[in-house]
């Protein structure tokens, strides 16, 4: 039986990081080129940590599915990076970010954790910064800030609406000087299959070469999961479509505990849905709302133009329910008052699934050339795929699925159950709690990858040092290929008449329907019948033509969306389980009377923890109960 | 909408391609170019047919991973956008659309239209990089930078390796590509320091990857999605002069 200890370091929570990395157990540099790890995906976590793994000598080998790192999906984050710089002297510091991100995850997250994210934040800053990434600047040459949802300060890092562009083009430019140094090797078009242990460690992967369907072993002393969430498990999401949780559900099945799946971020603002063979939905970035005022009309079936409706016909509904807050409450907040609005009849568009962002009153007060500075390629983005020009008429935004603050279980050391297995970035469940305040993402990723794991991964490798390099001829590698290659032969030879994508779609909308935005006990259960039926539909007539041994694109899809039927049915027993409503988790059961989350501290102050128990087995949860030490639990207002 | 495509189809490398002709009917205009081809492979593989290969990943312009020849120009024929975001708005009833992949020796076709763009990486790590190890930065305000510097490394910062450059140029030049990154660095202070040898190795490896030379015709900007600008082929000559 695993018992969760997160390994939280005594003394007081400022000296927590600085105590562990005086006193961690660390590897001297002859060693260090003797130990190999794995590193699965190029984005800030995974190309900061093989960069920085790297860096101090390890022999470090990265893969990726894209055909090169540069493209891994932290490329699309728009709005910015936060850090405690206070730069602008308006109050902020790392307490106050510890305490915002406690705040805003509605208290489901680790203390411990979440003061160190916030405590490397400024090193990220000086790092990205070192390395070329141009980030906003003002006229005396310093770096510039702007304000995001859910705190009171300015402290997010921006490259015009391409942050996360920007930084990841930097890890990449670390991640090739690594390559040419010779202390990484990269592995692009490669998917992990699964997971090697050897006597319960983890020791290597089965990957699959995409370009020629070869199956590859690969072994080393450590492997490292930086393969992002799981938010296409929705069909169309924000995110790049081929994003996939397969490598953490292999990694699950092996033995790693998954924690808190049900907590996804659904993101308010995105391009709404304009057709049914869309494959995916935009996001548009939260930093809109600084300038942008969110509106629909006061009167049910309005049919003048937005720019005909007069001010007292106009409800701003975030600023009349959060005054405190305005157009700048969190993304889950944002979310749900959206889809009340809209639910109850008052939404814009031909299918009133949408809101108003509206910059009249922003452009008229600062003029336009200075929206087009801070939001140009955003609102050209939007004129691409809409036609609209948001500078004469107002965007239409609805909630997509986002960020999944759910994930493998790991401690403080980001070691997951399994040992020799680390997550690190949006694939571990650490920093944001039940819901994840923008901004955040990048930093969290970027924090794990170059400055987290470097530091913690030592203290497990230096046990290692006598432990010569790992042979992949070894039964473990050879069974575990084995059953690779019967699952893709197995989805291979059903030959039906469904695609995998049809099927994704399938089950996205009951996700959607059922384990989205709003959730509650009756359409969960009825989730869990109709994702099993549809699992069994897929199983019996899923087409996939060709095989395995060559390029197969079809082959990648089945295999995710096979995974994501097995990962459907845990974020739905995650969500039954947790009889509250917490963050981006809400409970219509649970809410008060005016329609806020009601949480219920005294049973769920805990990581609900999942381990695979064996297919068709039910789930086993372990609880990690949470405790406030700096922090007093409080109800979340925004208003 | 009812259209026809002519898509480039080739088994692998090796392999001789042609031209398959598909008939398409009920396209509808709200849709994405790729959607439409998704909805093409959607029916061969219902038939157990090879769907048609392309690299395509984020769908919102900023991956990189997408491309390919449409009726004659990279990325379609609307300006500064990538495939995934050109719509089926701009093509109209009885149209033909011609497709292909990235046309260039250095672009090797995989498969249909995916081509190997490995050799771009393999320039960015000649050089493309600041030697600054992690924990080694100064604070990040003691770095001071004029805003219109850093805003114009910004402008050549944002290129997304796509190669619709390389497959606009007659020459198959990569010098847009790597010019970006040169004048990104060049123009930050963080950069000066070893852009020499920077500049020296990655126009070393352009060459020796197979790309061609520099005619200043200017397809490469006419037809880059980020619009990046011919004037940073201007600065890495000027770069790679002085630094000899």
């Amino acid at each position: 039986m695993v018992k969760l200890i997160s390994k939280i370091p005594d003394g007081p929570l400022a000296q927590k990081w600085t105590k562990y990395k005086a006193s961690v157990k660390l590897v001297n540099p002859a060693n260090k080129k003797k130990l190999e790890i794995i590193v699965i995906g190029t984005g800030l976590s995974g190309a900061g940590a093989a960069s920085a793994l790297g860096e101090l000598g390890y022999s470090v080998k990265n893969f990726c599915y894209q055909d090169s790192p540069r493209r891994a999906h932290s490329v699309a984050a728009q709005g910015g990076i936060n850090a405690a710089k206070n730069y602008q002297g308006d109050g902020d510091s790392i307490y106050r970010l510890f305490y915002d991100m406690i705040k805003g995850g509605d208290y489901r997250a680790r203390e411990g954790n979440v003061y160190r994210a916030a405590e490397v934040s400024n090193e990220v800053i000086d790092h990205y910064t070192a390395l070329g990434v141009p980030f906003a600047r003002d006229y005396g040459g310093t770096l510039n800030t702007r304000s995001f949802g859910g705190v009171q300060v300015s402290r997010t890092f921006y490259s015009s609406g391409q942050t996360g562009q920007q930084c990841l083009l930097g890890a990449y430019s670390s991640l090739n000087r690594q390559i040419k140094n010779g202390n990484v090797t990269m592995y692009p078009r490669r998917e992990m299959l699964d997971l090697v242990l050897i006597d319960g460690k983890a020791r290597g992967i089965i990957a699959r070469n995409l370009l020629t369907g070869e199956i590859e072993r690969h072994a080393a002393h450590a492997v490292v999961l930086a393969t992002g969430g799981y938010g296409t498990i929705y069909y169309m999401s924000t995110l790049a479509v081929n994003s996939n949780a397969s490598a953490a559900w292999k990694a699950h099945k092996k033995g790693a505990f998954f924690a808190n799946p049900s907590f996804v971020q659904i993101h308010p603002t995105c391009v709404p849905q304009l057709n049914e063979f869309q494959s995916k939905l935009t996001l548009m970035s939260e930093s809109l709302r600084n300038d942008g005022r969110v509106w629909v009309p006061k009167t049910k079936g309005e049919d003048r133009a937005a720019n005909e409706i007069p001010e007292e016909d106009r409800d701003y509904f975030l600023e009349r329910r959060y005054p405190a807050f305005g157009n700048l409450v969190p993304r889950d907040v944002a979310s749900r008052a959206t889809k009340e609005r809209c639910d109850a009849g008052f939404g814009v568009g031909e299918t009133g699934l949408a809101v108003n962002l509206d910059f009249r009153d922003s452009i008229k007060k600062q003029g336009k050339k200075a929206i087009e500075n801070k939001y140009g390629n955003l609102f050209e983005m939007y004129k691409t795929i809409t036609g609209i020009d948001p500078y004469e008429e107002p965007m239409r935004i609805y909630p997509a699925g986002h960020y999944t603050m759910g994930g493998l279980w790991v401690d403080y050391e980001l070691m997951t159950t399994i040992p020799g297995l680390y997550a690190i970035g949006e694939v571990n469940f650490s920093d944001h709690g039940a819901n994840r305040l923008g901004a955040s993402s990048l930093m969290q990723a970027s924090g794990d990858g170059y400055f987290i794991l470097p530091n913690t991964i030592n203290n497990y490798l230096a046990d290692e040092i006598r432990v010569p390099k790992i042979s992949t001829d070894k039964p473990e590698f050879e069974e575990t290929e084995k059953a690779v290659v019967e699952r893709l032969n197995k989805l291979i030879s059903i030959k039906g008449k469904q695609t995998a994508s049809s099927f994704h779609k399938r089950l996205g909308k009951i996700m959607w329907d059922y384990c989205g935005m709003i959730r509650n006990e009756e359409g969960l259960k009825k989730a869990l019948v109709l994702i099993r039926e549809l699992k069994e539909e897929f199983w019996r007539d899923l087409i996939v033509p060709g095989t395995y041994s060559e390029l197969n694109m079809e082959l990648e899809k089945a295999g995710r969306v096979a995974d994501y039927f097995e990962l459907a049915e845990l974020l739905v027993t995650d969500a039954l389980n947790r009889n509250e409503s917490c963050g981006a988790h809400f409970r219509e059961e649970f809410q008060t009377p005016d329609g806020e989350a009601l949480r219920n501290d005294e049973k769920y102050t805990y990581v609900a923890a999942w381990e695979y128990a064996g297919e068709g087995k039910p789930y086993i949860m372990h609880k990690e109960e949470l405790k406030f030490e700096e922090v007093e639990m409080k109800v979340r207002s925004y208003k | 909408m009812k259209l026809t495509l002519k898509i480039w189809r080739q088994k692998n490398a090796k392999a001789k391609g042609t031209f398959v002709i598909y008939k398409m009917d009920n396209v509808s205009p709200e849709m994405a170019f790729l959607e439409m081809l998704d909805s093409l492979n959607k029916k061969l593989v219902e038939e157990d047919k090879d769907p048609v290969a392309f690299d395509h990943d984020c769908r919102e312009g900023i991956c990189g991973s997408c491309g390919m020849y449409i009726n004659g120009h990279p990325h379609g024929p609307v300006p500064a956008i990538t495939t995934c975001h050109l719509s089926m708005r701009y093509f109209k009833e009885g149209d033909t659309i011609w497709i292909e992949p990235w046309r260039a020796k250095p672009f090797p076709v995989i498969k249909d239209l995916i081509v190997d763009r490995a050799a771009f990486d393999k320039i960015q790590i000649a050089g493309g990089f600041i030697s600054v190890n992690t924990g080694a930065a100064p604070e990040a305000n003691s770095i001071l930078i004029r805003k219109k510097k850093s805003d114009d490394a910004f402008d050549s910062a944002i290129c997304i390796g796509c190669g619709a450059c390389v497959a606009a140029c007659k020459n198959a030049s990569a010098m847009l590509f790597v010019s970006a990154k040169i004048s990104q660095f060049a123009l930050l202070p963080q950069g000066r320091i070893e852009a020499k040898e920077r500049v020296k190795a990655m126009v070393e490896k352009m060459d020796e990857v197979g790309f061609g030379n520099c005619s200043n015709s200017g397809a490469c900007e006419a037809e880059c999605p980020k619009q990046i600008k011919l004037t940073n082929i201007a600065r890495l000559n000027r770069e790679y002069f002085k630094a000899y």
